[in-house]
C-alpha cells in the first residue's frame, strides 16, 4: 500500500525527516509515537502532500506510483486521507455541503457522475450514526466553534464517507474525553478492512487500547529508530522515551 | 467642449421640455447653480480621494440620447428577475419603455417620475419629499438639475406591496457614449412594505455613465428592502447616490451587489429622524481585471434607540481597486445607539488593492458601536484542508470565497433574488457549486 523509502524533508531549510522508511501493507494497522517534535506531524503532512514542506530526498510510494509530485487533492483522489491534529474552521460551509463537495469532486476526478442525492443521504445518516454525530450538528459551519472533541468526530465521519485506502489518523486521540475516544476508535475499526490501511499518530498509548496496531514504530529526530508489537507502546507508556534515546548511543 | 460645459450649456434645450413654472423647476436651476460652482468631484476632495472619474469624463457624452432604438425582450430577458410577477419600470436610453414595463396605480402607485413631476395629483408628494433627503453635492446637485426621469414610487398607510419592484435602465449603445441622470422617489408611508430590485444594464460595450439619484422615505413603521445588482458591461460607469430618510420603527435594507462595470461609486446615505430605527447595509463586491467599486455609507444616527448594521464583503483578483468608507455619525442625544460595521476584504491578486476606512464620530456616551475591518489573503490552511478531502484548489478557492461572501446573502428577502445572486457570484469566481450556500 504505502512504501516510503529513506524519506528526507525540510521546513524553511531546517532539516525535520532525515532517511525515514516505513512501509504499510493492506490490512495493517500501524501506530507511530515518538516525543515532540520527532516528525510525527510533518511526516502525515508530507504523505499528504502539504506544499511547505521541502522534500530533499527519498520517495513515497503508494500502489506502487510514486505520489511524491501530486497535488494533495490528486493523493486524496488515490485514497491518502488524513484526519487533522487541528481540522480548519471553514465558516458558511456546512458539514453536509463539505462532504457532499468532497465526495462528488473525487468521483469527478474518477470520471463518475455525483452521486444521486438520495443515496448520498442515506450515506451521511449511516455513518453520523456510526459516529453518534447529531442531524442538527451537520447542518452547522464546519469546525466552526466545535469542540475538540466534535471537530476529532467529525474528522472520522468525512473518513467514513470518503472511504480512504490509507487513512493517516494524526493524533487524533488529543482534546477527547473517555466516551469520545471510544466512538471514535469504534467508528475506526468498523472502517478497517483487508484492503485498507491505517496510521495512527499518537503520544500516548491509550488510543491503542481501543485501536490495535499490528506494528508499533518509535520516530526519533527524523528517523525510525525502533518497531515492535503492540507491547512496544506499553513499554513506552511505562519508561518514556529516554531509554530507546540511550539505547541509540 | 470639456463635459461640464456642455451640460451646463445644454440646460437651455432641457427646459424647452419640461415645466419652467414649478417649484421643482427652481429647485433644478438652483442645483445647476451648485453643479456650476462645484463642477465634478476630483481627487483633491476628501470624499474622492481614491477614486477618480477622470478617465470616464474625457468621453464625448451624448447628453440628451434620443434615437429610438428597439430592443427584443428576447434579448433582455436576463436581466430581470423573471421567475417571480413583479412590478417593473423600464427606461432604455434614459426613456421610458412602456412595452418592457408593468407600472400600476391600483391602491399605490409605481410609475414615472415625468408623470409625476407634471400631472397635479402628485403635486402634494412631489412638494413635500422631492430633492428633500438628497445632499447638495456636486454630482447630486447635477443629478437635481437635468431630474426629469426616473421611478415614481408610492404606497400609501398600511399598504404592503406584494410584488416586488424592478427599477432597470438599459442603455443601447445608440450613440459612442451616453450619459443618464435617472432620478427615483420612492415614499412608503405609515406601516407601507416594499421590495425594490435596481439595475443598470448597458447592452453594448459602449461607453456609458450613469449620475442616479434615488431618494427614499420610510415614515413609521415602513419597512423597505432594495436590492442593487450591478454587474454591468466594462465600459459603463455608475455614481449610484442614494439617500434614505427613516422615521420610528422603521426598517430599511441595502443590499449592494457589485460584479460589473469599470468604475462604480456608491453613496449610500441613512438619515434617522426617529426613534428605534433599524437601517441594514450590505454589499458583496467581486471585482477583477482594471475594475473598480467605491462603497461610501454614511449612518447618521440622530436620535435615541436606534440600530445600523452594516456587513461589506470584497473580493478583488488582478488589478481591480476597491474602497470602502464607512462614517457612522452618532449625535449627542442618540444614546442606546447600537451601531455595527463590519468590512472584511480579500485580495486574491498581489496587485489588487483595497482602501479601507472605517469612519466613526461618536458624541453620546451611552452607545454599542463596534466596528471591524480585516484584509487578507485566502486561508492557505482552509484550502489544503479542502484539497486533503479531494477538492481541487480552484474549487477550493472558489468555495472559500463563496463562504466569505455568504453572511450577506442570508439577509436577502426574496429567495429568486437569492439564488440569482447565488450564481451570479458562482459565475464570477469561475465555480460550479452543486448546492447553495
Amino acid at each position: 500500500m504505502l512504501k516510503i523509502n529513506n524519506l528526507q524533508a525540510a521546513i524553511e531549510n531546517k532539516s525535520i525527516l532525515k532517511g525515514l522508511n516505513l512501509e504499510v501493507k493492506a490490512g495493517e494497522v500501524h501506530a507511530i509515537m515518538g516525543p515532540n517534535g520527532a516528525g510525527k506531524s510533518t511526516l502525515a503532512n508530507i504523505v499528504a502532500g502539504k506544499e511547505e514542506y521541502e522534500v530533499t530526498g527519498g520517495t513515497i510510494e503508494l500502489n506502487g506510483e510514486d505520489i511524491s509530485e501530486l497535488a494533495p487533492e490528486e493523493r486524496a483522489h488515490n485514497g491518502v486521507f488524513l484526519s487533522f491534529q487541528y481540522p480548519v474552521e471553514i465558516p458558511g460551509v456546512s458539514v453536509t455541503n463539505f462532504i457532499k463537495t468532497a465526495i462528488n469532486e473525487t468521483r469527478k476526478a474518477k470520471g463518475l457522475e455525483d452521486m444521486p442525492a438520495k443515496d448520498m443521504l442515506k450515506k451521511i445518516r449511516e455513518k453520523s450514526e456510526l459516529l453518534e454525530i447529531d442531524r442538527k450538528f451537520l447542518s452547522r459551519s464546519l469546525n466552526e466553534g466545535f469542540s475538540g472533541g466534535e471537530k476529532k468526530r467529525n474528522e472520522i465521519f468525512q473518513m467514513a464517507m470518503l472511504e480512504p485506502k490509507l487513512a493517516i489518523l494524526d493524533e487524533t486521540d488529543s482534546g477527547l474525553d473517555i466516551d469520545a475516544l471510544r466512538i471514535v476508535a469504534n467508528g475506526v475499526n468498523k472502517l478497517k478492512s483487508k484492503d485498507n490501511a491505517v496510521i495512527v499518530i499518537t503520544h500516548y498509548q491509550r488510543l491503542l487500547d481501543y485501536i490495535v496496531p499490528d506494528y508499533v514504530h518509535v520516530l526519533h529526530d527524523g528517523k525510525i529508530v525502533k518497531t515492535g508489537d503492540a507491547s512496544l507502546a506499553l513499554e513506552l507508556e511505562a519508561k518514556g522515551y529516554d531509554w530507546i534515546k540511550k539505547e541509540l548511543v | 467642449m470639456e463635459l461640464k460645459d456642455k451640460l451646463l450649456s445644454s440646460y437651455v434645450a432641457f427646459e424647452d421640455n419640461v415645466d419652467t413654472n414649478s417649484e421643482v423647476h427652481e429647485i433644478r436651476s438652483k442645483a445647476l447653480d451648485n453643479f456650476d460652482k462645484l463642477g465634478f468631484p476630483t481627487k483633491k476632495l476628501e470624499a474622492w480621494k481614491y477614486t477618480s472619474l477622470n478617465s470616464v469624463l474625457k468621453n464625448d457624452f451624448s447628453i440628451f440620447p434620443d434615437r429610438e432604438k428597439a430592443v427584443e425582450l428576447a434579448d433582455v430577458k436576463k436581466f430581470f428577475i423573471h421567475d417571480i410577477d413583479t412590478y417593473k419600470v423600464v427606461f432604455i436610453d434614459g426613456k421610458y419603455s412602456s412595452f418592457l414595463s408593468a407600472t400600476t396605480h391600483e391602491n399605490f402607485d409605481v410609475c414615472l417620475m415625468s408623470s409625476a413631476l407634471n400631472k397635479p395629483k402628485y403635486k402634494a408628494v412631489i412638494d413635500k419629499y422631492f430633492n428633500k433627503v438628497a445632499k447638495q453635492d456636486n454630482l447630486t446637485s447635477l443629478n437635481t438639475a437635468f431630474a426629469a426621469e426616473g421611478a415614481y414610487i408610492h404606497i400609501p398607510k398600511n399598504t404592503e406591496v406584494q410584488k416586488p419592484i424592478q427599477i432597470i435602465n438599459f442603455t443601447t449603445g445608440s450613440e459612442p457614449a451616453t450619459m443618464l441622470q435617472p432620478r427615483n422617489l420612492v415614499v412608503a408611508e405609515e406601516n407601507a412594505h416594499v421590495q425594490i430590485i435596481e439595475r443598470h444594464q448597458s447592452l453594448t460595450s459602449n461607453a456609458v455613465l450613469t449620475n442616479a439619484v434615488t431618494e427614499i422615505f420610510a415614515a413609521k413603521s415602513a419597512t423597505v428592502d432594495c436590492y442593487k445588482i450591478q454587474n454591468d458591461n466594462l465600459n459603463a460607469s455608475l455614481v449610484d447616490n442614494t439617500y434614505i430618510d427613516q422615521k420610528s420603527n422603521s426598517v430599511v435594507s441595502v443590499h449592494t451587489f457589485s460584479f460589473g462595470g469599470n468604475i462604480t461609486r456608491n453613496n449610500l446615505n441613512f438619515y434617522q429622524n426617529g426613534e428605534h430605527i433599524d437601517s441594514i447595509l450590505k454589499g458583496v463586491t467581486i471585482i477583477e481585471g482594471k475594475q473598480h467599486v467605491d462603497h461610501h455609507t454614511l449612518v447618521h444616527h440622530i436620535e435615541p434607540n436606534c440600530e445600523s448594521h452594516q456587513d461589506y464583503k470584497g473580493i478583488y483578483d488582478e488589478r481591480s481597486t476597491g474602497v470602502f468608507n464607512g462614517k457612522v455619525i452618532v449625535n449627542k442625544e442618540a444614546q442606546k445607539t447600537n451601531a455595527y460595521q463590519q468590512n472584511n476584504n480579500v485580495l486574491v491578486s498581489d496587485k489588487a488593492t483595497i482602501n479601507a476606512k472605517p469612519q466613526l464620530e461618536i458624541f453620546a456616551d451611552d452607545v454599542k458601536c463596534s466596528h471591524g475591518c480585516t484584509i487578507g489573503q485566502l486561508d492557505d490552511d482552509a484550502l489544503f484542508y479542502m484539497q486533503q478531502r479531494g477538492i481541487p484548489q480552484k474549487e477550493g478557492k472558489g468555495l472559500l470565497m463563496f463562504a466569505f461572501a455568504n453572511t450577506v446573502l442570508e439577509s436577502v428577502k426574496i429567495p429568486e433574488v437569492k439564488s440569482r445572486i447565488t450564481k451570479l457570484i458562482a459565475n464570477k469566481l469561475g465555480v460550479n457549486i452543486g448546492f447553495e450556500l
